[in-house]
C-alpha cells in the first residue's frame, strides 16, 4: 500500500523538489560565480567602497548575525516565559488572554511593527540613549516581538500536550505546580524549545523589512546596541533596483549565497540536535 | 431589466466620452507590447502612465524596468526597449551609434532638508561634501546647536541620491556612518522626528514637516529649480532609437499631456513642455 500513492501526488512532489533544488543551485552557483568573478572586488572584505571598487560585505555578515542571535535570545526567552505563564504559572483566564494575543500578534503584518516603531520606538531610544535611534537594538526588539507569536505557539504546543499527560501522574506524587513545570513539562519539551529556536533563528536571519526599516542600515561594523547597522537582508533589498551587473550586483549574489547556506547549516544541525534527543 | 442595463450602459458610455476628449483616446485601437527600461528615477512617472493606458485598453502591456540610466540607453540601442530612460543628457557617442531621439520631460531637483527647528537652514556645498564624508560631524561647527549631526542618505540606485552626488556631493567616497532609508517617505519621516538629522529629498517632497536647506544661498524650490537658480536639478529623459511610432509614439505624447504632468507632479518633479 505504501508505494501505491497516485501518481499525480508523486508528480508533484517530484516537480517541487526539483524546483527547490533548481533555486538553491543557482543561488549558490551565482554566489559561487560572484566571487570567483570578482577576486579584486574584495567581496569578503570589511571596505565597502564603491568609488574605489571595494564592495566588502563583512560589515553586513556581522550585523546579521549579531542582529538575529540577540533578537532570537531575546524572543525565545520571552517565548519561554509565555509558556511557562500558561502552563501553570499563571492562572487559566490569564493564559487564556496571552493565547488570544499571540494569535492575535502573529496576524499583525510585519510592516505594521516596523511602521508603529519608526513613530513610537525610534524616538524614545533616541532622546534616552543618543544616536538617531535607528539602530541595533531598535531592530533587535521589534525582531524578538515579530517572532514571539511563533515560537511561543510551537512550544506551547508540546509543553499543554506533555503537561496533560502527566499532570495526573506529578499530582499523585505530591508535585506543585510550579514543580511540574520546571521538573516534568521542560525537561520533557527540549525538542519543541530547539525547534522553536531554529524557526526563529531562520525568521530573524531571514526578515527584511524589520532591519531595512529600523537598522538604520550605515554598512560599518556596529560597536555598540545603539549603532547603525545593515544585514544582509536589507543590504539585498536596499541594492536591488541598482544597475545589473558591477560589484553592487555581485556582492547581492554572495549576500543570498551566504544567507542561505546559513539557513541550511543551521536547519541541519537542528535536525541532527533533534535526531540526537530521540535516540 | 435588459433595457435598464442597456440604458445604464449608454448613460456610462456617455459619460466615459463626455469626460474624455481624453489623451487616452489615442491608444484606443492599439495593441500591443511596450517595454521601458532605464533610470530609476523615472520608474513612477512610468508606472502611473503605464496604469492608465493599460486599464484604458487592456490589449496593451506595458513594462517598466530600472537598472539606471547606462542600461536605458544600452537597451533602447540594442532594440530591447522601446523607450531607454536617462536622467542625464546622452552623449554625442550615444546618439550616433544608436541613431537616439531624446525627449526630456521633467526636471528632478533634490534639496537638502533639517528638521524644522534646526537653526541652520543654509550651507556651502563645501559644508556638505564635509558632513557626508564625515569631516564634519557637530551641528556646532555649521553654527548651529551642538550635538552630533545624524547623516541621512538613499540607498544605491536611488535616482534622488544619483542626483544628490552628481550634482552636490561629487566625486568624493561617502562616510560609511550614513544612515540609510529607501523612499522619499521614509526619508521624510526621519528627519521631521529627529531634530539632529539632515537628509536630502526630491524637492516636490518639500512640505512643512521638514526645512530646505539652502546650498549656496539658492534656496530649494519648485520655482527656483524650474527657473533654474537652483542648481541641484537635473531632466529626465525618454530615448527611443529613431523617430517614435504606435504605441511608443502614443505614450510619449500622454507623457506630455495634461494628465501626464499630473502625474509628473504627484511623482516629485517638474513637467516640461515639448521641445519643438
Amino acid at each position: 500500500m505504501r508505494n501505491n500513492k497516485p501518481v499525480i501526488l508523486r508528480g508533484c512532489a517530484v516537480c517541487v523538489a526539483a524546483i527547490l533544488g533548481t533555486v538553491t543551485a543557482f543561488i549558490l552557483y551565482s554566489g559561487i560565480e560572484a566571487l570567483t568573478q570578482s577576486s579584486r572586488l574584495a567581496l569578503f572584505g570589511s571596505v565597502w567602497s564603491p568609488a574605489s571598487g571595494k564592495f566588502g560585505i563583512l560589515a553586513m555578515i556581522q550585523a546579521s548575525i549579531l542582529l538575529a542571535l540577540s533578537a532570537l535570545t531575546l524572543g525565545w526567552v520571552l517565548s519561554l516565559g509565555l509558556c511557562c505563564l500558561m502552563n501553570g504559572l499563571a492562572p487559566k483566564f490569564i493564559a487564556k488572554i496571552i493565547m488570544l494575543v499571540i494569535n492575535m500578534m502573529a496576524a499583525i503584518p510585519t510592516v505594521v511593527y516596523g511602521f508603529a516603531a519608526v513613530f513610537l520606538l525610534v524616538p524614545v531610544i533616541r532622546d534616552a540613549l543618543g544616536g538617531t535611534g535607528f539602530c541595533w537594538l531598535t531592530a533587535g526588539m521589534l525582531l524578538a516581538l515579530q517572532g514571539v507569536p511563533a515560537m511561543t505557539i510551537i512550544m506551547n504546543g508540546a509543553m499543554s500536550q506533555i503537561s496533560r499527560e502527566s499532570k495526573l501522574t506529578s499530582q499523585s506524587l505530591g508535585f506543585t505546580n510550579v514543580q511540574h513545570l520546571t521538573h516534568v513539562v521542560m525537561p520533557l519539551s527540549g525538542k519543541a524549545m530547539i525547534s522553536a529556536a531554529i524557526i526563529g533563528l531562520g525568521r530573524a536571519v531571514g526578515d527584511a523589512l524589520l532591519p531595512t526599516m529600523l537598522a538604520g542600515n550605515a554598512i560599518r561594523f556596529a560597536h555598540s546596541p545603539v549603532d547603525s547597522m545593515r544585514t544582509l537582508t536589507a543590504h539585498i533589498s536596499l541594492v536591488l533596483s541598482s544597475d545589473i551587473g558591477g560589484g553592487e550586483h555581485l556582492s547581492l549574489l554572495l549576500a543570498g549565497a551566504l544567507l542561505l547556506t546559513f539557513c541550511a547549516i543551521v536547519s541541519l544541525a537542528a535536525r541532527h540536535l533533534i535526531r540526537g534527543k530521540n535516540s | 431589466m435588459k433595457k435598464k442595463f442597456a440604458a445604464l450602459l449608454f448613460v456610462f458610455a456617455f459619460m466615459a466620452s463626455s469626460v474624455s476628449a481624453d489623451p487616452l483616446d489615442a491608444f484606443k485601437d492599439l495593441s500591443g507590447t511596450l517595454d521601458i527600461a532605464g533610470g530609476t528615477a523615472h520608474i513612477p512617472v512610468m508606472t502611473a502612465a503605464a496604469q492608465d493606458i493599460m486599464t484604458f485598453n487592456p490589449n496593451i502591456r506595458i513594462t517598466v524596468a530600472g537598472g539606471g540610466s547606462g542600461v536605458g540607453v544600452k537597451q533602447v540601442g540594442e532594440g530591447l526597449a522601446g523607450i531607454g530612460n536617462t536622467g542625464r543628457p546622452l552623449k554625442p557617442s550615444e546618439i550616433e551609434q544608436y541613431g537616439l531621439k531624446t525627449f526630456p520631460f521633467a526636471i528632478d531637483g533634490v534639496a537638502l532638508a533639517v528638521h524644522p527647528d534646526n537653526p541652520v537652514k543654509a550651507l556651502s556645498t563645501e559644508q556638505v561634501r564635509k558632513i557626508y564624508s564625515g569631516e564634519v560631524t557637530d551641528w556646532k561647527d555649521l553654527g548651529g546647536n551642538a550635538g552630533t549631526i545624524n547623516v541621512y542618505g538613499r540607498e544605491d540606485g536611488s535616482g534622488t541620491r544619483e542626483t544628490f552626488t552628481d550634482k552636490l556631493f561629487g566625486k568624493g567616497e561617502l562616510s560609511p556612518s550614513v544612515n540609510v532609508v529607501n523612499s522619499n517617505g521614509a526619508m521624510k519621516t526621519a528627519i521631521a522626528q529627529d531634530k539632529r538629522a539632515i537628509g536630502y529629498v526630491g524637492i516636490g517632497h518639500l512640505d512643512n514637516t521638514i526645512a530646505g536647506v539652502a546650498v549656496d544661498g539658492h534656496v530649494p524650490s519648485q520655482e527656483n529649480a524650474a527657473s533654474g537658480e537652483y542648481p541641484v536639478v537635473r531632466n529626465l529623459y525618454m530615448n527611443t532609437k529613431g523617430e517614435p511610432t504606435g504605441l511608443t509614439a502614443a505614450f510619449i505624447d500622454y507623457i506630455y499631456s495634461e494628465p501626464g504632468a499630473k502625474i509628473i507632479e504627484k511623482s516629485g518633479y517638474i513637467p516640461l513642455k515639448r521641445e519643438k
